[in-house]
Protein backbone atom coordinates (compact mmCIF):
# COMPACT_ATOMS: atom_id res chain seq x y z
CA UNK A 1 0.00 0.00 0.00
CA UNK A 2 1.78 3.13 -1.17
CA UNK A 3 1.75 5.87 1.35
CA UNK A 4 2.10 9.60 1.07
CA UNK A 5 3.37 11.82 3.89
CA UNK A 6 1.79 15.24 4.19
CA UNK A 7 3.24 17.87 6.51
CA UNK A 8 0.74 20.67 6.91
CA UNK A 9 1.65 24.04 8.44
CA UNK A 10 3.86 22.41 11.04
CA UNK A 11 5.73 24.43 13.64
CA UNK A 12 7.62 23.05 16.59
CA UNK A 13 8.57 25.18 19.53
CA UNK A 14 11.06 24.07 22.16
CA UNK A 15 10.67 25.36 25.72
CA UNK A 16 7.58 27.34 24.89
CA UNK A 17 6.86 30.26 27.21
CA UNK A 18 10.41 30.41 28.63
CA UNK A 19 13.21 32.82 27.73
CA UNK A 20 14.76 29.89 25.84
CA UNK A 21 11.81 29.50 23.49
CA UNK A 22 13.06 28.36 20.08
CA UNK A 23 11.07 27.82 16.93
CA UNK A 24 12.84 24.74 15.57
CA UNK A 25 10.31 24.26 12.76
CA UNK A 26 8.55 27.24 11.28
CA UNK A 27 5.39 26.68 9.25
CA UNK A 28 6.52 23.73 7.16
CA UNK A 29 4.38 22.49 4.29
CA UNK A 30 5.58 19.43 2.49
CA UNK A 31 4.35 16.37 0.66
CA UNK A 32 6.54 13.32 0.22
CA UNK A 33 5.23 10.97 -2.44
CA UNK A 34 5.50 7.18 -2.19
CA UNK A 35 8.76 5.84 -3.58
CA UNK A 36 10.66 9.13 -3.53
CA UNK A 37 14.32 9.23 -2.47
CA UNK A 38 14.58 12.51 -0.63
CA UNK A 39 17.86 14.05 0.48
CA UNK A 40 17.47 16.44 3.41
CA UNK A 41 20.33 18.85 3.98
CA UNK A 42 20.99 21.81 6.24
CA UNK A 43 23.62 22.75 8.77
CA UNK A 44 23.48 21.74 12.42
CA UNK A 45 20.55 23.44 14.09
CA UNK A 46 18.61 24.00 10.86
CA UNK A 47 15.79 21.76 12.07
CA UNK A 48 16.34 18.69 9.92
CA UNK A 49 16.53 16.19 12.79
CA UNK A 50 13.52 17.82 14.42
CA UNK A 51 11.59 17.49 11.17
CA UNK A 52 12.33 13.80 10.65
CA UNK A 53 11.37 13.03 14.23
CA UNK A 54 7.96 14.46 13.38
CA UNK A 55 7.51 12.17 10.40
CA UNK A 56 7.00 9.14 12.61
CA UNK A 57 5.29 10.92 15.47
CA UNK A 58 8.24 10.82 17.82
CA UNK A 59 7.83 14.55 18.26
CA UNK A 60 4.37 16.04 17.91
CA UNK A 61 3.88 19.38 16.21
CA UNK A 62 3.18 22.46 18.35
CA UNK A 63 1.11 23.74 15.44
CA UNK A 64 -0.18 22.04 12.30
CA UNK A 65 -0.54 18.33 11.62
CA UNK A 66 1.09 15.42 9.79
CA UNK A 67 -0.55 12.64 7.82
CA UNK A 68 1.06 9.33 7.05
CA UNK A 69 -1.29 7.79 4.52
CA UNK A 70 -4.75 8.00 6.08
CA UNK A 71 -3.48 8.42 9.66
CA UNK A 72 -2.60 11.69 11.37
CA UNK A 73 -0.34 12.10 14.37
CA UNK A 74 -2.63 14.23 16.52
CA UNK A 75 -6.19 12.95 16.54
CA UNK A 76 -5.72 9.51 18.08
CA UNK A 77 -2.90 8.14 20.25
CA UNK A 78 -3.58 4.71 18.73
CA UNK A 79 -2.44 6.05 15.38
CA UNK A 80 1.10 6.63 16.60
CA UNK A 81 1.89 2.95 16.99
CA UNK A 82 0.77 2.23 13.44
CA UNK A 83 2.58 5.27 12.11
CA UNK A 84 5.85 4.19 13.72
CA UNK A 85 5.46 0.81 12.10
CA UNK A 86 4.99 2.44 8.71
CA UNK A 87 7.76 4.97 9.11
CA UNK A 88 11.05 3.53 10.32
CA UNK A 89 13.51 6.04 11.76
CA UNK A 90 17.22 5.22 11.98
CA UNK A 91 18.83 7.69 14.36
CA UNK A 92 22.33 9.10 14.26
CA UNK A 93 24.79 6.55 15.61
CA UNK A 94 22.05 3.90 15.81
CA UNK A 95 24.57 1.33 17.00
CA UNK A 96 24.40 3.00 20.42
CA UNK A 97 20.93 1.52 20.71
CA UNK A 98 21.91 -2.10 20.26
CA UNK A 99 21.33 -3.99 23.48
CA UNK A 100 20.57 -7.68 22.97
CA UNK A 101 23.03 -10.52 23.48
CA UNK A 102 22.99 -11.69 19.89
CA UNK A 103 22.56 -10.00 16.55
CA UNK A 104 19.55 -12.21 15.86
CA UNK A 105 17.74 -11.17 19.05
CA UNK A 106 18.47 -7.54 18.44
CA UNK A 107 16.94 -7.55 14.98
CA UNK A 108 14.04 -9.72 16.20
CA UNK A 109 13.14 -7.35 19.04
CA UNK A 110 10.83 -5.12 17.00
CA UNK A 111 8.96 -7.88 15.16
CA UNK A 112 8.46 -9.71 18.49
CA UNK A 113 6.77 -6.63 19.89
CA UNK A 114 4.47 -6.62 16.89
CA UNK A 115 3.22 -9.98 18.15
CA UNK A 116 4.25 -11.90 15.03
CA UNK A 117 4.64 -15.67 14.98
CA UNK A 118 8.16 -17.11 15.47
CA UNK A 119 8.16 -18.25 11.83
CA UNK A 120 7.25 -14.79 10.56
CA UNK A 121 9.84 -13.21 12.87
CA UNK A 122 12.50 -15.55 11.51
CA UNK A 123 11.65 -14.61 7.93
CA UNK A 124 11.81 -10.92 8.75
CA UNK A 125 15.13 -11.16 10.59
CA UNK A 126 16.71 -13.09 7.73
CA UNK A 127 15.41 -10.70 5.10
CA UNK A 128 16.50 -7.63 7.05
CA UNK A 129 20.03 -8.89 7.67
CA UNK A 130 20.40 -9.92 4.04
CA UNK A 131 19.21 -6.51 2.87
CA UNK A 132 21.91 -4.72 4.86
CA UNK A 133 24.51 -7.04 3.37
CA UNK A 134 25.29 -9.20 6.39
CA UNK A 135 25.72 -12.94 6.14
CA UNK A 136 23.12 -14.25 8.54
CA UNK A 137 24.84 -17.48 9.48
CA UNK A 138 28.12 -15.86 10.35
CA UNK A 139 26.65 -13.03 12.46
CA UNK A 140 23.36 -14.21 13.98
CA UNK A 141 24.79 -15.74 17.15
CA UNK A 142 27.46 -13.15 17.71
CA UNK A 143 27.22 -10.30 20.18
CA UNK A 144 26.45 -7.10 18.29
CA UNK A 145 29.16 -5.45 20.37
CA UNK A 146 31.83 -7.74 18.92
CA UNK A 147 31.23 -6.38 15.40
CA UNK A 148 33.00 -3.54 13.61
CA UNK A 149 31.44 -0.08 13.66
CA UNK A 150 30.08 -0.41 10.14
CA UNK A 151 28.61 -3.86 10.87
CA UNK A 152 27.00 -2.65 14.11
CA UNK A 153 25.36 0.14 12.21
CA UNK A 154 23.98 -2.29 9.67
CA UNK A 155 22.53 -4.47 12.43
CA UNK A 156 20.81 -1.38 13.82
CA UNK A 157 19.37 -0.55 10.39
CA UNK A 158 18.25 -4.16 9.98
CA UNK A 159 16.35 -3.82 13.27
CA UNK A 160 14.31 -1.00 11.75
CA UNK A 161 13.84 -2.82 8.43
CA UNK A 162 12.51 -5.89 10.22
CA UNK A 163 9.50 -3.81 11.24
CA UNK A 164 8.56 -3.74 7.56
CA UNK A 165 8.38 0.04 7.17
CA UNK A 166 7.11 1.67 3.98
CA UNK A 167 9.10 4.80 4.66
CA UNK A 168 12.70 4.60 5.82
CA UNK A 169 14.26 7.71 7.34
CA UNK A 170 17.98 7.73 8.04
CA UNK A 171 19.56 10.55 10.05
CA UNK A 172 23.21 10.82 9.01
CA UNK A 173 23.61 7.08 8.44
CA UNK A 174 27.24 7.39 7.35
CA UNK A 175 28.56 9.69 10.10
CA UNK A 176 31.86 8.44 11.42
CA UNK A 177 32.21 5.62 8.88
CA UNK A 178 35.21 5.30 6.60
CA UNK A 179 34.74 5.82 2.84
CA UNK A 180 34.35 2.12 2.18
CA UNK A 181 31.74 1.64 4.91
CA UNK A 182 29.96 4.77 3.76
CA UNK A 183 29.73 3.61 0.14
CA UNK A 184 28.53 0.16 1.16
CA UNK A 185 25.73 1.49 3.35
CA UNK A 186 24.59 4.00 0.74
CA UNK A 187 24.62 1.37 -2.00
CA UNK A 188 22.49 -0.88 0.17
CA UNK A 189 20.04 1.89 0.93
CA UNK A 190 19.77 2.65 -2.80
CA UNK A 191 19.25 -1.05 -3.55
CA UNK A 192 16.47 -1.31 -0.95
CA UNK A 193 14.84 1.76 -2.40
CA UNK A 194 14.86 0.11 -5.84
CA UNK A 195 13.89 -3.41 -4.88
CA UNK A 196 11.34 -2.72 -2.13
CA UNK A 197 9.95 0.46 -3.64
CA UNK A 198 9.98 2.11 -0.21
CA UNK A 199 10.25 5.84 0.34
CA UNK A 200 13.67 6.93 1.63
CA UNK A 201 14.51 10.15 3.44
CA UNK A 202 18.26 10.59 3.83
CA UNK A 203 19.50 13.30 6.18
CA UNK A 204 23.10 14.13 5.37
CA UNK A 205 25.88 16.68 5.61
CA UNK A 206 27.53 15.14 2.60
CA UNK A 207 26.47 16.93 -0.57
CA UNK A 208 28.17 14.41 -2.83
CA UNK A 209 26.13 11.57 -1.33
CA UNK A 210 22.87 13.45 -1.68
CA UNK A 211 23.72 14.48 -5.23
CA UNK A 212 24.43 10.89 -6.18
CA UNK A 213 21.43 9.14 -4.67
CA UNK A 214 18.46 11.43 -4.08
CA UNK A 215 15.90 12.32 -6.72
CA UNK A 216 14.65 15.24 -4.67
CA UNK A 217 16.57 17.56 -2.37
CA UNK A 218 15.17 19.58 0.50
CA UNK A 219 17.32 22.29 2.03
CA UNK A 220 16.50 23.49 5.54
CA UNK A 221 17.60 26.74 7.12
CA UNK A 222 16.38 28.20 10.42
CA UNK A 223 13.44 25.84 10.67
CA UNK A 224 12.16 26.42 7.16
CA UNK A 225 12.42 24.47 3.92
CA UNK A 226 14.19 27.04 1.74
CA UNK A 227 14.82 24.95 -1.38
CA UNK A 228 13.01 21.93 -2.78
CA UNK A 229 13.70 20.34 -6.15
CA UNK A 230 15.68 17.83 -8.18
CA UNK A 231 19.37 17.69 -7.13
CA UNK A 232 20.52 19.27 -10.37
CA UNK A 233 18.38 22.33 -9.81
CA UNK A 234 19.15 22.71 -6.14
CA UNK A 235 22.90 22.23 -6.39
CA UNK A 236 23.15 24.65 -9.30
CA UNK A 237 22.21 27.40 -6.81
CA UNK A 238 25.79 27.43 -5.50
CA UNK A 239 25.84 31.02 -4.23
CA UNK A 240 22.63 30.67 -2.23
CA UNK A 241 23.75 27.38 -0.71
CA UNK A 242 27.07 28.87 0.31
CA UNK A 243 25.37 31.94 1.77
CA UNK A 244 23.50 29.73 4.26
CA UNK A 245 26.71 27.95 5.18
CA UNK A 246 26.27 24.81 3.12
CA UNK A 247 28.86 23.25 0.91
CA UNK A 248 28.16 22.53 -2.72
CA UNK A 249 29.66 19.58 -4.59
CA UNK A 250 33.10 20.90 -5.59
CA UNK A 251 32.51 20.14 -9.26
CA UNK A 252 29.61 22.59 -9.14
CA UNK A 253 31.91 25.32 -7.84
CA UNK A 254 34.45 24.54 -10.57
CA UNK A 255 31.88 24.78 -13.36
CA UNK A 256 30.53 28.01 -11.90
CA UNK A 257 34.05 29.53 -11.86
CA UNK A 258 34.68 28.45 -15.45
CA UNK A 259 31.41 29.97 -16.52
CA UNK A 260 32.27 33.25 -14.80
CA UNK A 261 35.47 33.28 -16.83
CA UNK A 262 33.42 33.16 -20.01
CA UNK A 263 33.49 29.47 -20.83
CA UNK A 264 30.22 28.19 -22.14
CA UNK A 265 29.76 25.16 -19.87
CA UNK A 266 26.83 23.61 -18.04
CA UNK A 267 26.92 24.35 -14.31
CA UNK A 268 24.34 21.81 -13.17
CA UNK A 269 26.71 18.86 -12.97
CA UNK A 270 26.54 16.60 -9.93
CA UNK A 271 29.45 14.22 -10.20
CA UNK A 272 33.10 14.15 -11.21
CA UNK A 273 32.16 11.92 -14.17
CA UNK A 274 29.63 14.44 -15.45
CA UNK A 275 32.06 17.33 -15.06
CA UNK A 276 34.77 15.38 -16.89
CA UNK A 277 32.45 14.62 -19.80
CA UNK A 278 31.25 18.22 -20.02
CA UNK A 279 34.78 19.64 -20.05
CA UNK A 280 36.05 17.06 -22.57
CA UNK A 281 33.08 17.66 -24.91
CA UNK A 282 33.68 21.39 -24.76
CA UNK A 283 37.41 20.93 -25.41
CA UNK A 284 36.82 18.63 -28.40
CA UNK A 285 34.25 21.02 -29.90
CA UNK A 286 36.67 23.86 -29.56
CA UNK A 287 39.47 21.88 -31.22
CA UNK A 288 37.24 20.89 -34.11
CA UNK A 289 36.01 24.41 -34.67
CA UNK B 1 61.69 13.12 16.92
CA UNK B 2 59.30 10.18 17.02
CA UNK B 3 60.83 6.95 15.76
CA UNK B 4 58.68 3.93 15.02
CA UNK B 5 60.94 0.99 14.31
CA UNK B 6 59.58 -2.23 12.78
CA UNK B 7 56.49 -1.91 14.97
CA UNK B 8 54.22 -4.89 15.37
CA UNK B 9 51.11 -5.17 17.47
CA UNK B 10 48.98 -8.27 17.91
CA UNK B 11 45.65 -8.35 19.70
CA UNK B 12 44.50 -11.53 21.39
CA UNK B 13 41.24 -12.03 19.53
CA UNK B 14 38.50 -14.41 20.67
CA UNK B 15 37.38 -16.90 18.04
CA UNK B 16 39.57 -15.33 15.41
CA UNK B 17 42.77 -16.05 17.34
CA UNK B 18 45.54 -13.49 17.27
CA UNK B 19 45.06 -10.48 15.04
CA UNK B 20 48.07 -8.55 13.83
CA UNK B 21 46.82 -4.97 13.70
CA UNK B 22 50.19 -3.40 12.91
CA UNK B 23 52.67 -5.41 10.93
CA UNK B 24 56.20 -4.09 10.59
CA UNK B 25 55.68 -0.34 10.37
CA UNK B 26 58.71 1.96 10.40
CA UNK B 27 58.50 5.73 10.23
CA UNK B 28 60.07 8.87 11.62
CA UNK B 29 58.22 12.05 12.52
CA UNK B 30 60.28 15.19 13.03
CA UNK B 31 59.46 17.93 15.52
CA UNK B 32 57.21 20.44 13.79
CA UNK B 33 56.17 18.11 11.02
CA UNK B 34 52.51 17.59 10.06
CA UNK B 35 51.87 13.98 9.13
CA UNK B 36 48.44 12.73 8.10
CA UNK B 37 47.65 9.03 8.38
CA UNK B 38 44.69 7.77 6.38
CA UNK B 39 43.22 4.32 6.04
CA UNK B 40 40.04 2.34 6.52
CA UNK B 41 38.67 1.07 9.78
CA UNK B 42 40.79 -1.90 10.68
CA UNK B 43 43.79 -0.67 8.69
CA UNK B 44 45.80 -0.30 11.89
CA UNK B 45 46.02 3.47 11.96
CA UNK B 46 44.49 3.93 15.41
CA UNK B 47 46.55 1.10 16.83
CA UNK B 48 49.65 2.81 15.48
CA UNK B 49 48.57 6.13 17.00
CA UNK B 50 48.03 4.65 20.44
CA UNK B 51 51.67 3.50 20.41
CA UNK B 52 52.92 7.05 20.07
CA UNK B 53 52.30 7.87 23.72
CA UNK B 54 52.51 4.41 25.19
CA UNK B 55 48.75 3.77 25.47
CA UNK B 56 49.57 0.55 23.66
CA UNK B 57 52.96 -1.11 23.83
CA UNK B 58 54.64 -2.90 20.93
CA UNK B 59 54.45 -6.68 20.76
CA UNK B 60 57.35 -6.40 18.31
CA UNK B 61 59.71 -3.58 17.40
CA UNK B 62 60.11 -0.30 19.24
CA UNK B 63 58.76 3.24 19.56
CA UNK B 64 61.12 6.02 20.67
CA UNK B 65 59.92 9.52 21.61
CA UNK B 66 62.90 11.87 21.58
CA UNK B 67 64.97 8.78 22.30
CA UNK B 68 62.74 7.53 25.14
CA UNK B 69 61.59 3.94 24.69
CA UNK B 70 57.86 3.41 25.40
CA UNK B 71 58.62 -0.11 26.61
CA UNK B 72 60.49 1.26 29.63
CA UNK B 73 57.82 1.96 32.30
CA UNK B 74 60.00 4.69 33.83
CA UNK B 75 59.66 6.76 30.66
CA UNK B 76 55.90 6.61 30.32
CA UNK B 77 54.91 9.83 32.16
CA UNK B 78 57.61 11.82 30.43
CA UNK B 79 56.43 10.43 27.09
CA UNK B 80 52.79 11.28 27.77
CA UNK B 81 53.75 14.84 28.65
CA UNK B 82 55.61 15.15 25.33
CA UNK B 83 52.93 13.49 23.21
CA UNK B 84 49.34 14.65 23.71
CA UNK B 85 46.41 12.62 22.37
CA UNK B 86 42.98 13.78 21.23
CA UNK B 87 40.31 11.19 20.43
CA UNK B 88 37.22 10.89 18.27
CA UNK B 89 34.32 11.42 20.62
CA UNK B 90 34.25 14.90 22.14
CA UNK B 91 31.79 13.79 24.81
CA UNK B 92 34.14 11.21 26.27
CA UNK B 93 37.07 13.52 26.86
CA UNK B 94 35.75 16.35 28.96
CA UNK B 95 35.63 15.77 32.71
CA UNK B 96 35.04 19.04 34.56
CA UNK B 97 32.05 21.33 35.06
CA UNK B 98 33.55 24.38 33.35
CA UNK B 99 35.75 24.76 30.32
CA UNK B 100 38.68 26.26 32.23
CA UNK B 101 38.59 23.63 34.95
CA UNK B 102 38.68 21.02 32.25
CA UNK B 103 41.77 22.53 30.68
CA UNK B 104 43.37 22.89 34.14
CA UNK B 105 42.94 19.20 34.90
CA UNK B 106 46.23 18.10 33.35
CA UNK B 107 48.47 20.88 34.70
CA UNK B 108 46.97 20.41 38.18
CA UNK B 109 48.01 16.79 38.05
CA UNK B 110 51.53 17.89 37.22
CA UNK B 111 51.55 19.59 40.63
CA UNK B 112 52.33 23.01 39.18
CA UNK B 113 51.93 26.20 41.26
CA UNK B 114 48.56 27.95 40.81
CA UNK B 115 49.81 31.01 38.90
CA UNK B 116 51.54 28.71 36.41
CA UNK B 117 48.36 26.69 35.98
CA UNK B 118 46.42 29.92 35.39
CA UNK B 119 48.93 30.99 32.73
CA UNK B 120 48.82 27.70 30.94
CA UNK B 121 45.03 27.50 30.93
CA UNK B 122 44.65 31.04 29.58
CA UNK B 123 47.29 30.48 26.95
CA UNK B 124 45.87 27.14 25.83
CA UNK B 125 42.33 28.52 25.54
CA UNK B 126 43.65 31.47 23.57
CA UNK B 127 45.47 29.15 21.18
CA UNK B 128 42.28 27.26 20.36
CA UNK B 129 40.24 30.52 20.34
CA UNK B 130 37.99 29.43 23.18
CA UNK B 131 38.86 32.05 25.83
CA UNK B 132 35.43 33.62 25.80
CA UNK B 133 33.89 30.27 26.72
CA UNK B 134 36.11 29.63 29.74
CA UNK B 135 33.30 29.74 32.29
CA UNK B 136 30.83 27.78 30.19
CA UNK B 137 29.77 24.23 30.90
CA UNK B 138 31.37 21.87 28.38
CA UNK B 139 28.13 20.03 27.61
CA UNK B 140 26.61 23.24 26.26
CA UNK B 141 29.26 23.58 23.56
CA UNK B 142 29.03 22.39 19.97
CA UNK B 143 31.03 19.32 18.91
CA UNK B 144 33.73 21.42 17.27
CA UNK B 145 34.03 23.61 20.36
CA UNK B 146 34.28 20.56 22.61
CA UNK B 147 37.10 19.18 20.50
CA UNK B 148 38.92 22.51 20.70
CA UNK B 149 38.61 22.38 24.50
CA UNK B 150 39.96 18.82 24.45
CA UNK B 151 42.89 20.09 22.37
CA UNK B 152 43.42 22.96 24.84
CA UNK B 153 43.56 20.44 27.68
CA UNK B 154 46.37 18.67 25.85
CA UNK B 155 48.17 21.91 24.91
CA UNK B 156 48.19 22.99 28.55
CA UNK B 157 50.58 20.10 29.19
CA UNK B 158 52.99 21.83 26.76
CA UNK B 159 53.57 18.80 24.57
CA UNK B 160 55.94 18.70 21.61
CA UNK B 161 53.66 16.49 19.57
CA UNK B 162 49.92 16.29 19.14
CA UNK B 163 48.36 13.00 18.02
CA UNK B 164 44.75 13.31 16.86
CA UNK B 165 42.83 10.09 16.31
CA UNK B 166 39.94 10.98 13.97
CA UNK B 167 39.11 14.16 15.88
CA UNK B 168 36.60 15.26 13.23
CA UNK B 169 34.78 11.99 12.53
CA UNK B 170 31.77 12.88 14.67
CA UNK B 171 31.59 16.57 13.77
CA UNK B 172 29.49 18.50 11.27
CA UNK B 173 31.24 20.37 8.43
CA UNK B 174 31.57 23.57 10.44
CA UNK B 175 33.00 21.74 13.46
CA UNK B 176 35.46 19.98 11.17
CA UNK B 177 36.65 23.28 9.77
CA UNK B 178 37.11 24.78 13.24
CA UNK B 179 39.16 21.83 14.44
CA UNK B 180 41.29 21.64 11.30
CA UNK B 181 42.01 25.39 11.39
CA UNK B 182 43.08 25.00 15.03
CA UNK B 183 45.34 22.04 14.30
CA UNK B 184 46.95 23.77 11.33
CA UNK B 185 47.60 26.91 13.35
CA UNK B 186 49.20 24.96 16.20
CA UNK B 187 51.45 23.28 13.68
CA UNK B 188 52.41 26.29 11.56
CA UNK B 189 52.55 28.99 14.23
CA UNK B 190 53.44 27.12 17.39
CA UNK B 191 55.66 24.55 15.74
CA UNK B 192 53.87 21.58 17.26
CA UNK B 193 54.46 18.22 15.59
CA UNK B 194 51.11 16.84 14.45
CA UNK B 195 50.04 13.29 13.64
CA UNK B 196 46.54 13.57 12.27
CA UNK B 197 44.56 10.39 11.71
CA UNK B 198 41.55 10.74 9.49
CA UNK B 199 39.19 9.23 6.92
CA UNK B 200 38.89 12.54 5.15
CA UNK B 201 41.32 13.10 2.30
CA UNK B 202 40.73 16.84 2.26
CA UNK B 203 42.13 17.04 5.80
CA UNK B 204 45.37 15.54 4.56
CA UNK B 205 45.89 18.08 1.78
CA UNK B 206 47.75 20.51 4.05
CA UNK B 207 50.01 17.92 5.63
CA UNK B 208 53.76 17.79 4.98
CA UNK B 209 53.46 14.07 4.48
CA UNK B 210 50.64 11.57 3.95
CA UNK B 211 50.80 7.95 4.98
CA UNK B 212 48.17 5.51 3.70
CA UNK B 213 47.74 2.38 5.79
CA UNK B 214 46.14 -0.89 4.75
CA UNK B 215 46.15 -4.22 6.58
CA UNK B 216 48.53 -2.99 9.25
CA UNK B 217 51.15 -1.86 6.78
CA UNK B 218 52.17 1.37 5.11
CA UNK B 219 50.75 1.15 1.62
CA UNK B 220 51.71 4.59 0.29
CA UNK B 221 53.76 7.45 1.66
CA UNK B 222 54.75 10.85 0.33
CA UNK B 223 53.81 14.50 -0.12
CA UNK B 224 50.03 14.96 -0.50
CA UNK B 225 50.37 15.68 -4.22
CA UNK B 226 52.42 12.56 -4.83
CA UNK B 227 50.03 10.33 -2.91
CA UNK B 228 46.78 11.75 -4.27
CA UNK B 229 48.04 11.61 -7.86
CA UNK B 230 47.89 7.82 -7.63
CA UNK B 231 44.19 7.88 -8.38
CA UNK B 232 43.79 4.31 -9.60
CA UNK B 233 45.72 2.86 -6.67
CA UNK B 234 43.71 4.82 -4.13
CA UNK B 235 40.48 3.82 -5.84
CA UNK B 236 41.52 0.21 -5.67
CA UNK B 237 41.97 0.66 -1.92
CA UNK B 238 38.48 2.21 -1.95
CA UNK B 239 39.81 5.49 -0.65
CA UNK B 240 38.35 8.83 -1.57
CA UNK B 241 40.47 10.85 -3.94
CA UNK B 242 40.19 14.66 -3.84
CA UNK B 243 37.54 15.47 -6.44
CA UNK B 244 39.74 17.77 -8.50
CA UNK B 245 42.50 15.15 -8.64
CA UNK B 246 39.98 12.57 -9.80
CA UNK B 247 38.66 14.97 -12.42
CA UNK B 248 42.22 15.66 -13.61
CA UNK B 249 42.72 11.93 -14.04
CA UNK B 250 39.51 11.65 -16.14
CA UNK B 251 40.53 14.60 -18.30
CA UNK B 252 43.97 13.08 -18.91
CA UNK B 253 42.36 9.81 -19.96
CA UNK B 254 40.26 11.83 -22.40
CA UNK B 255 43.39 13.34 -23.91
CA UNK B 256 43.37 16.76 -22.25
CA UNK B 257 46.85 17.60 -20.97
CA UNK B 258 46.38 18.60 -17.33
CA UNK B 259 48.85 17.71 -14.58
CA UNK B 260 47.97 14.65 -12.50
CA UNK B 261 48.49 16.36 -9.15
CA UNK B 262 45.75 19.01 -9.24
CA UNK B 263 44.26 19.36 -5.76
CA UNK B 264 41.98 22.40 -5.65
CA UNK B 265 39.30 24.13 -7.74
CA UNK B 266 41.57 27.14 -8.23
CA UNK B 267 44.39 24.96 -9.53
CA UNK B 268 42.01 23.27 -11.93
CA UNK B 269 40.71 26.61 -13.19
CA UNK B 270 44.31 27.71 -13.80
CA UNK B 271 45.13 24.51 -15.69
CA UNK B 272 42.10 24.82 -17.94
CA UNK B 273 42.27 28.55 -18.58
CA UNK B 274 45.99 29.20 -18.26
Amino acid sequence: MPMRIVVEKVSYIYKKGTPFETRALDDINLTIEPGEFVGLIGHTGSGKSTLVQHLNGLLLPSEGNIWVGDLDVLSDKGNLKKIRQRVGLVFQYPEHQLFEETVYDDVAFGPKNLGLSPEEIDVRVREALTMVGLDIDSVKDRSPFALSGGQMRRVAIAGVLAMGPQVLILDEPTAGLDPKGRDEILEQIAAMHRSLGITVVLVSHNMEDVARYANRVLVMHRGKVVMDGPPRQVFARTKELQSIGLGVPLVGILMERLKELGYNLRTDVLTVEEAGKEILDWWRDRNNA
Amino acid sequence: MIQVIALEHSYQGGEAGTVKAVNGVSLTIEKGEFVAIIGHNGSGKSTLAKHLNGLLLPTGGQVLIDGLDTLNPENIWDIRRRVGMVFQNPDNQLVATTVEEDVAFGPENLGLPSPEIRNRVDEALELVRMSEFKNKEPHLLSGGQKQRVAIAGVIAMRPDYLVLDEPTAMLDPQGRQEVMATVLRLNKEEGLGVVHITHYMDEAVNADRVIVMENGEIELEGKPREVFAQVSRLKKLRMDVPQMTELASLLRQGGLAVPEDVLTVEEMVKCLCG
